[in-house]
């Protein structure tokens, strides 16, 4: 494999019926990532359960529930590679109670798949898979008109669907909308273009994977260094060392540049930045890295290196979308620890601004009750300022958890508004 | 700006750093598991970048089912010697001599389920509240469900169906006395990637990865080593072939592949071509369909 190649993360969101699993068996099976011995079971299991030839989708299966109940319940992970990148799949479940785990697959992907059924043109869940692509601000999305076969190859019908799309799509705030016609069960359009639709000139889905431009997806201007902990070696040739180690969450990082330690608030400048293969002259994200400070200044976990011209907000309060996760409700003014980079504090959900009805985009003022799987725009009051970004302009230092500190359950997702 | 993105082995090196600095941040005593197998080793060599220049703060967990490759022994205390890292062992023998577990029985019996027992009890003797495992999510259908951050409750047990919801890069390790983590810093690299990785880094394997002639016997598919621990069955005749392991686990369960692949570049693009999964000549897994889900459930890596 070539070195420089990239790593594309995408989520899929459909449900059974969209031929969700297919197109995934198709892109795996197309892509030569299935094994011998994982084709001989799918061959067998097919052929038990009385299916022509291969199911694709059962590429997909899980565990031993999923099976069964031929559900996906949680969020599986798929890889294959191409000669131009390597791919990491999230899928995840497409029905309403599955919000969270839409929600979990969608926070760390560059694009986003939705599956519209030809038939039945945009339905409900189309429209809460858009929704959560533009609110977890997924740089790509392309909408797969999917069983093309069964509309005839219709461009008519296509580009009803697709207008249908834009249409309601126009409110979504998504960078990069692009679509296309496809058979998942034939394989056209998904790793080879389809003879059946000549009036389609545009890619197939997987060389429009393969050439997404995703070096501008992180951040590059708002250098934030979140500090995870602090190296102090204490052996020879290294007794003074104080290495601040952490992920580059955006931005880019040299020696010499002029940092600010948040929250103290004290200057100094970059010395070094160190891995374990020498020193660089420059750091961006997504990387790993340690570095050192010309002053010996108290630096520890939950601070954060930015420059002196260019900081994050110190709040205590603000607003977020808030996505919640778990079974028990969400309860007014109770605390919460929110987890926001590496930094812990208390924090309090003051206040229920709005809910959000995710099929019609509808908002609910006047109910404050909050459960699993709503949405919902809050104020968040913390015990100490975090230092923050709006979430459009930076998922890192733009996103938080909520745990709850009775059952150290993860409750909710939020995104700084 | 294009010069900057990093390719996918560094992201998958920066995010597997990312993961071993939140365990050491998050817990008060966690562990590397070591099997001797490369996806450990690999592990061991990414916390050594995630630390440097500090040492390794982790101590190296080995269970051992007593059925091992001599030469896994060995790499593994030279890798400790190397490190200067602390050695722990949970031992299958001693927990059979105990009376902890009893040998299976019968003629595809192995020690490869009593290792759950052996592990949990390690975990707890030691104080260990984060295990990191070298686990996968491209190897099998289980584990392609694991989170980076995975919890087990006071029993050791894997609840796949209620597992904490994973955003962003924020990871939650929060947990009560008793429970303890799982952690799996390279969750997204695939086998290739693995090797990629290895033969980029120049990371020492054990020589078992190489091809080179071995005593073997034809069973399940595979080439079984002829060991201490092998009894042969009727039929079976002892052959020398070279061959070469795919995966490492237990001697008496762990199959060879004829192959000519003796340097890291010839593996490379045998892997590259390979028609087979990593796992399946592991007669492990091929108990049932989900031999694997069961065991993990229990509290296998």
């Amino acid at each position: 494999m070539i070195d420089n190649n990239q790593l594309l993360r995408f989520t899929t969101a459909g449900s059974v019926d969209d031929g969700k699993s297919t197109l995934i068996g198709r892109l795996l099976y197309d892509s030569k990532a299935i094994f011998e011995d994982q084709l001989d079971a799918v061959t067998a299991t097919s052929r038990r359960k009385g299916h022509d030839g291969v199911d694709l989708a059962l590429f997909t299966d899980g565990l031993r529930d999923e099976r069964e109940q031929g559900i996906t319940i949680d969020v599986a992970y798929r890889y294959f590679t191409t000669p131009k990148r390597k791919f990491i799949i999230a899928d995840t479940p497409g029905h309403i109670q599955y919000t969270r785990n839409m929600v979990t697959g969608a926070s760390t992907a560059n694009a986003a798949l939705i599956l519209i059924d030809a038939r039945h043109g945009v339905i409900e869940q189309t429209k809460r898979h858009a929704f959560i692509a533009s609110l977890l601000q997924i740089p790509h999305v392309i909408v797969c008109v999917n069983k093309m076969d069964l509309v005839g190859y219709s461009e008519t019908v296509y580009n009803d669907i697709v207008s249908q799309f834009e249409e309601f799509s126009s409110k979504l705030y998504v960078k990069d909308v692009r679509s296309l016609p496809m058979s998942a069960l034939d394989g056209d359009n998904v790793v080879n273009r389809s003879e059946n639709m000549d009036w389609y000139q545009g890619a197939p889905l997987l060389h429009t994977l393969e050439t997404l431009h995703i070096s501008s997806d992180l951040n590059k201007i708002d250098a934030r260094f979140p500090v995870q902990t602090v190296l102090r070696p204490q052996r020879e040739g290294f007794i003074d060392y104080r290495g601040y180690a952490g992920r580059l969450a955006s931005g880019i990082l040299r020696p010499g540049d002029d940092v600010t330690v948040l929250p103290s608030g004290f200057n100094s400048k970059i010395k070094t930045i160190d891995t374990d293969k020498g020193s660089l002259s420059e750091a961006y994200a997504p990387m790993s890295i340690s570095v050192t400070l010309e002053h010996d200044i108290d630096v520890s976990r939950g601070d954060m290196i930015v420059k002196v011209k260019n900081q994050p907000k110190p709040m205590q309060e603000f607003d977020a979308m808030l996505c919640w996760l778990h079974n028990d409700a969400a309860k007014p003014r109770a605390k919460y620890t929110i987890v926001h980079t590496s930094n812990e504090q208390k924090a309090m959900l003051k206040n229920i601004v709005y809910k959000i009805d995710i099929n019609s985009y509808a908002r609910i003022e006047d109910d404050t009750s909050l459960h699993m799987n709503e949405i919902a725009r809050v104020t968040v009051k913390t015990t100490r300022p975090l230092m923050i970004d709006e979430y459009r302009d930076n998922r890192v230092t733009g996103s938080f958890i909520l745990i709850d500190d009775t059952t150290h359950e993860t409750v909710a997702a939020g995104m700084i508004v | 700006m294009s010069k900057y993105y990093l390719n996918y082995l560094d992201e998958l090196e920066s995010e597997a750093i990312y993961i071993l600095r939140e365990v050491w941040a998050q817990f008060e005593n966690p562990v590397i598991l070591f099997s001797g197998g490369k996806d450990s080793i690999l592990v061991t060599h990414l916390a050594k970048k995630a630390f440097y220049p500090s040492k390794i703060p982790f101590a190296l967990m080995h269970v051992d089912t007593g059925h091992n490759f001599p030469e896994t022994i060995q790499f593994r205390d030279d890798l400790v010697e190397e490190f200067g890292v602390q050695l722990l062992v949970g031992s299958v023998q001693e927990a059979i001599d105990k009376g902890r577990v009893a040998e299976e029985k019968g003629k595809n019996a192995t020690r490869n389920t009593l290792q759950i027992t052996t592990l949990l009890d390690a975990i707890e003797t030691n104080n260990v509240d984060c295990a990191i495992g070298g686990g996968r999510r491209d190897e099998e259908k289980a584990r392609a469900k694991e989170r980076f951050f995975s919890h087990r409750d006071d029993f050791g047990q894997w609840d796949p169906k209620n597992q904490r919801p994973e955003l962003w890069n924020i990871l939650n390790g929060k947990h009560f006395e008793g429970e303890h983590f799982r952690a799996f810093p390279i969750s997204n690299w695939t086998e290739m990637d693995v090797w990629n990785y290895i033969l980029r880094e120049n990371i020492a394997i054990p020589s078992l990865y190489l091809a080179h002639q071995r005593d073997v016997v034809w069973r399940s598919n595979s080439w079984i080593p002829v060991s201490e621990h092998l009894k042969l069955e009727e039929g079976e005749k002892v052959e020398n072939r070279k061959i070469r392991f795919r995966t490492l686990g237990d001697i008496t369960i762990t199959g060879g592949m004829e192959s000519e692949a003796d340097t890291l570049e010839k593996i490379v693009t045998e892997v590259s071509s390979m028609k087979q999964t990593e796992r399946g000549n592991r007669t492990d897994d091929k108990r049932s369909e989900s031999a694997m889900e069961d065991r993990k459930r229990q509290g296998y890596f």
